[in-house]
């Protein structure tokens, strides 16, 4: 019976001990060093005490950072991962949001974990990773914890950026990890020859995209450096160097290499698979990448956090319309979507309402705040007969004619300008299918109701205003139109909206 | 030259560029930087880089910057 990720990686061993697991295209992590240390840092942390507790990781984006991870959950722990790149307010906000007794670091970031110390941000025990690993793993110990253990433990909390500005943490269990796994690799098809790229940063779920199909099946996932994630070309070249055939990336990563000729200078003719998320895929880039490899399978996936991982996919079989949004598609198997109206019903073929999750996908809530958990994480309004909880995403979608869910906008993006309903996703949508223009963002200064358009691509304001005359109805047009270098990202790679509404509302 | 000192002081006002080196390798310039440059030195110096030349050692310095767009310009 399968109830703890940990059974994915002690089967695997014993299959392909030697195999590299994970690498950063120079050291790497075979599944026996893997599994060997992993249980070292888990017998360690179990010797000091720790148990069900958060385990604060502070390691750069490394091999081992995904040891100390499996760590964490063989002590029966959940990890929280930081970056040393995070903002040191925010860090404070997540320790504080925790209260952890115990951090791993790596020595890089044993100054700065100690800093924290001094801060008062961080009041327990920090032990180098290094130091835990050289402990010798205690059979009987983890087979104790084990016995303790059952599937609706939580084995991380992965911290988003609430609109507040306070981040909210979302924990999630054995069990939820598990069904995304298996749903996942169904859907797309991975296996032991799967070779991943992997973009984002650790401290998201979105690494496990390929972190768990890599335990489950004995593949390899490449780490790629930060950096190359600026430069097309050596970029591809890494991939091809180490025979990469899948990545599973941002958007934004992907329309970097397509939109200065990347693809016609170095194409990836090794990727097979290519799954992209988290934003709108612009038309244009995304036929690039489709002409640049057409034998390999495309895949559009969607899902927030709430509801680990991704949701829905979306197989790219077929042809679209030319000014056709990129549907999102099916749920995953054993995870369903409740398109529920504003008035509580489930939303009719072309209506548009509430994307909710229902399933073992739903995850357990915010940590330590009852009260964001309430309002997301609600009692499913068409079940009065028993508990039963659905995720709310706060997205609003339709069905078009052939059944597949298609994604509107955030439900705080849907606004109204002099009783008119305007889409900012559609005002972007409009502006990408001009020749020309990579990339499009729509914000909307509430302060002198006006939509500014910012645009990254080889066209005047003034044309891209009058081609938008053609193509939106009147009070769709933006007030503002202006031509930025490049969109700014968050630290996952998404356009940060809240960053250009700012600079919006101070124009 | 200037004129590629003021496109990286506007992105980054805290260093001083005539001196740095390292801009890639100590991760000074980000993704966002990398493409902001090459899109104001198109627009600016009218020197459009090709894909081929978007790598680490030509962005590396401003002096690195500057050797590859004259180098593209006389081309």
């Amino acid at each position: 019976m399968l109830t703890n990720i940990l059974q994915y990686l002690e089967k695997t061993v014993t299959e392909v001990p030697d195999k590299l697991a994970f690498s950063d295209g120079e050291g790497g992590l075979t599944f026996l060093s893997l599994y060997g240390a992993a249980r070292s840092v888990g017998s360690a942390l179990c010797r000091r005490g720790y148990g069900r507790e958060p385990v604060v990781i502070l390691m750069d984006r490394h091999p081992e950072e995904i040891a100390a991870f499996f760590g964490a959950i063989y002590a029966g722990c959940f990890y929280v991962a930081m970056d040393a790149a995070m903002p040191p307010a925010r860090m404070a906000l997540i320790l504080s949001c925790l209260s952890p007794r115990v951090m791993v670091c790596d020595g890089k970031n044993r100054e700065r974990a100690e800093a924290l110390c001094q801060s008062g941000a961080f009041s327990g025990a920090v032990y180098q990773y290094d130091d835990l690993c050289r402990e010798a793993a205690d059979d009987s110990l983890l087979a104790v914890v084990r016995r303790g253990q059952i599937d609706q433990d939580p084995i991380y909390v992965v911290f988003t950026s609430g609109s507040t500005g306070v981040p909210k943490g979302v924990a999630a269990c054995h069990r939820s990890v598990i069904d995304y796994t298996e749903a996942l690799c169904e859907a797309i098809g991975f296996g032991r020859d799967t070779v991943f790229a992997n973009q984002t940063p650790l401290y998201f779920d979105a690494p496990l995209k390929e972190i768990m199909p890599t335990i489950k099946y004995g593949a390899t996932t490449y780490l790629v450096p930060r950096m190359l994630f600026s430069f097309p070309v050596p970029l591809c070249r890494y991939l091809i160097r180490h025979g990469v055939n899948t990545v599973c990336w941002v958007v934004s990563a992907l329309t970097m290499i397509s939109s200065c000729g990347g693809l016609d200078a170095m194409p990836p003719t090794c990727l097979t698979t290519v799954c992209f998320g988290s934003e709108v895929f612009p038309r244009r880039q995304y036929d690039l990448w489709r002409a640049a490899l057409p034998e390999a399978r495309f895949f559009n996936l969607y899902g927030p956090t709430e509801a680990t991982g991704m949701s829905c996919y979306w197989p790219a079989d077929r042809e679209l319309d030319p000014e056709e949004p990129i549907p999102v598609g099916y749920p995953f198997r054993n995870t369903d979507i409740l398109l529920l109206t504003e008035d509580g019903r489930r939303a009719g073929v072309g209506e548009e309402g509430e994307i909710c999750m229902r399933g073992t996908c739903v995850t357990l809530g915010y940590y330590n705040n009852p009260q964001r958990t309430a309002e997301a994480f609600v009692q499913n309004p068409l079940n009065t007969a028993y508990p039963e909880l659905i995720y709310r995403t706060g997205d609003l979608g339709r069905y078009n004619d052939r059944g597949e869910l298609v994604f509107i906008c955030r439900r705080d993006a849907q606004i109204k300008i002099l009783g008119h309903r305007v889409e900012l996703g559609e005002v972007e949508a409009a502006a990408c299918a001009c020749a020309g223009i990579r990339a499009a963002c729509c914000v909307y200064d509430q302060g002198r109701t006006r939509l500014v358009l910012y645009f990254v691509g080889d066209m005047n304001p003034a044309d891209l205003t009058a081609a938008l005359r053609d193509r939106l109805p009147r009070y769709m047009l933006p007030a503002l139109v202006l031509p930025l270098p490049a969109l700014p990202l968050t630290p996952n790679g998404k356009t940060d909206r809240r960053a250009l509404k700012e600079q919006a509302e101070k124009l | 030259m200037e004129t590629i000192l003021d496109i990286l002081h506007e992105l980054h006002d805290d260093v001083d560029f005539s001196v740095e080196s390292g801009l890639v390798g100590q991760g000074i310039l980000n993704s966002l930087d990398i493409v902001t440059l090459i899109t104001e030195i198109s627009d600016r110096l009218d020197v459009q880089i090709p894909a081929e030349e978007i790598l680490p050692e030509n962005f590396d310095s401003a002096e690195a910057i500057w050797a590859l767009v004259q180098r593209l310009d006389e081309a």
